[in-house]
């Protein structure tokens, strides 16, 4: 099954390099490129959750993985751009396709009974999207930025800060979970990534052209993963609250 | 039974329309929901009034021409039926029903109730067939073997109305069922692999052409779907079109 996802994901990097134009402006082409994109990105929550759940069961391996993350140059320069690319690149392609499918239908129904054939999941992608966004906006806001500014402004790449002893990272992620109204939108957003991802883990699947036959068993996977993922950071977000 | 029904009305393709209410009385749950709108018409008739215009041929679930979106699902809240299959025991007493057309840019509404749904043809148009010979010399259709698995899904797939549906359904007014399912009946088989790239790349830019919307795999279309078409079939055309994009 993973291989031969795969090699799907192969087959259309490699169109993306040479028939990049006709395939991509076609409806079917930007939906593969929407699940490309969210694929990455689902692959990314993964990997980020890994290492947030060391800030609970070990701060010392939490902030040596962190100072790794954070200054080894092949996850600066290449694994960053391409995630920023995937982030900016999803929201505004899913703007772009909100936007196309509304000028679809001219007059609404004076009676529209949605629920009676799709989840709700499934009709308010955009919104649990904005959501996410405002959230993407908040992390930056709290994370992101500061480390830039420490990084590339303060030219300080020792992941050491005054008052702390040793590195510094847990002793930040700990100081932003103090307050909680910033818990409660934290766990908010992931209550909403849940349900973006409820809907998008099978819908990624099926824009590869790959549910046929294992419906059932990526159905269990996606459920699975839109649970265990957000409810992953939001207990560590309370954990901290609680812990500080 | 008793119903007010509210109904579409809009004298051309011009016109900005409305919703009208009507009351029909002494409905029986044995008709089915086009012998409900004939005794409706038939008042109106008797009355001097325009009947309201709405698109059958054959009645029994087969041309795909009815096509009504009956309190918010199209062809009603019954599964697996067309609008003339749809019987009005599915209805209450002193019911409220609302009857508008599909609603999408590409399905323009022509009068009342009918919409336009050349789109569809111009799809099948730009290849949805095969170019077979069928002066004379045509082969005996046993001669090319085919799995009991493609015959079936092929057959599956062809069983599609082009009722529209689908595209009625979606939140996107988007045509993939429709265009998956006629994709999908030529790919699983032998005959149509010939022209196999050259299809899926054709039909699916006429669909874009036509203005419908984008798939978003929210599954509606298969729900309301009165043949029972599967969203696998739009996966295949996802697929077809990679391969044929290489
Ligand atoms: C880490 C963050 C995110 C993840 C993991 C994620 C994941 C996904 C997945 C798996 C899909 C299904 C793709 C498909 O059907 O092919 C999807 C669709 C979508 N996403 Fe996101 N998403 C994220 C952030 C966002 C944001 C910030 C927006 C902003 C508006 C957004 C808007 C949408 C929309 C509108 C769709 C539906 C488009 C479609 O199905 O064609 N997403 N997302
Ligand atoms: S796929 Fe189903 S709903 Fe769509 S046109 Fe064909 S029969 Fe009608
Ligand atoms: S009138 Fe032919 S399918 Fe309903």
């Amino acid at each position: 099954m993973l291989d031969d996802l795969f090699r799907r994901i192969f087959v259309v990097t490699i169109l993306t390099s040479y028939t990049m134009s006709g395939f991509f402006k076609s409806s079917i082409g930007r939906k593969v490129a929407m699940a490309l994109s969210a694929f990455f990105l689902m692959f990314f929550l993964l990997q980020h959750l890994s290492i947030n759940i060391l800030s609970v069961l070990s701060p010392e391996t939490f902030n040596e993985v962190s100072h790794f993350m954070g200054t080894n140059p092949l996850v600066q320069f290449v694994l960053q751009p391409i995630l920023i690319f995937a982030v900016v690149f999803h929201f505004v392609m899913g703007f772009v396709l909100e936007l196309r499918n509304s000028r679809a239908r001219k007059v609404a129904y004076a009676k529209n009974n949605g629920a009676a054939n799709s989840s709700w999941m499934s009709r308010n992608m955009i919104w649990s999207g904005m959501t996410i966004l405002a959230f993407i906006g908040l992390h930056f806001v709290d994370f992101w930025f500061p480390e830039m500014n420490t990084k590339f402004i303060q030219q300080d790449w020792s992941g050491t800060m005054e008052g702390v002893e040793g590195l510094r990272y847990h002793h930040e992620l700990v100081e932003k979970f103090v307050n909680p109204v910033r818990v409660g939108a934290y766990a908010f957003a992931f209550v909403l990534l849940g349900l973006h991802l409820a809907h998008g883990f099978t819908s990624a699947f099926q824009s590869m052209g790959g549910t046929a036959g294992r419906k059932k068993i990526l159905q269990t996977i996606g459920k699975a993963y839109s649970i265990l993922i957000p409810l992953g950071f939001i207990t560590i977000a309370v954990y901290h609250y609680f812990n500080h | 039974m008793d119903l007010t029904l509210k109904i579409w009305r809009q004298v051309d393709a011009k016109d900005k329309g409305k919703m009208v209410d009507y009351k029909v009385t002494e409905i029986s749950g044995s008709m089915s929901f086009l012998e409900m709108m004939d005794v409706l018409n038939e008042q109106l008739v008797n009355a001097g009034d325009e009947p309201v215009a709405f698109d059958h041929d054959c009645r029994e679930g087969i041309c795909g021409m009815c096509s009504m979106y009956i309190n918010g699902e199209a062809h009603g809240p019954d599964r697996g039926v067309t609008t003339c299959q749809l019987h009005m025991r599915m209805f209450k007493d002193g019911d409220t029903i609302t009857i508008e057309p599909w609603r999408a840019a590409a399905f323009p509404v022509i009068k009342d109730l009918v919409v336009n749904r050349s789109a569809f043809d111009r799809i099948q148009h730009a290849g949805g067939y095969i170019s077979v010979n069928t002066s004379g010399n045509t082969q005996d259709a046993n001669a090319t073997l085919i799995s009991k698995k493609a015959a079936d899904t092929a057959m599956d797939a062809a069983t599609c109305i082009g009722c529209g549906a689908c595209v009625a359904t979606c939140k996107n007014s988007s045509a993939m069922l429709f265009v998956g399912a006629k994709v999908s009946q030529y790919a699983l088989l032998p005959q149509g692999q010939v022209e196999a790239a050259d299809r899926v790349r054709n039909m699916v830019a006429q669909m874009d052409l036509e203005g419908f919307g984008n798939c978003t795999n929210t599954g509606a279309c298969e729900v309301e779907c009165p043949k029972g078409i599967s969203l696998d079939n739009i996966a295949r055309m996802n697929r077809e079109l990679m391969k044929a994009s290489i």
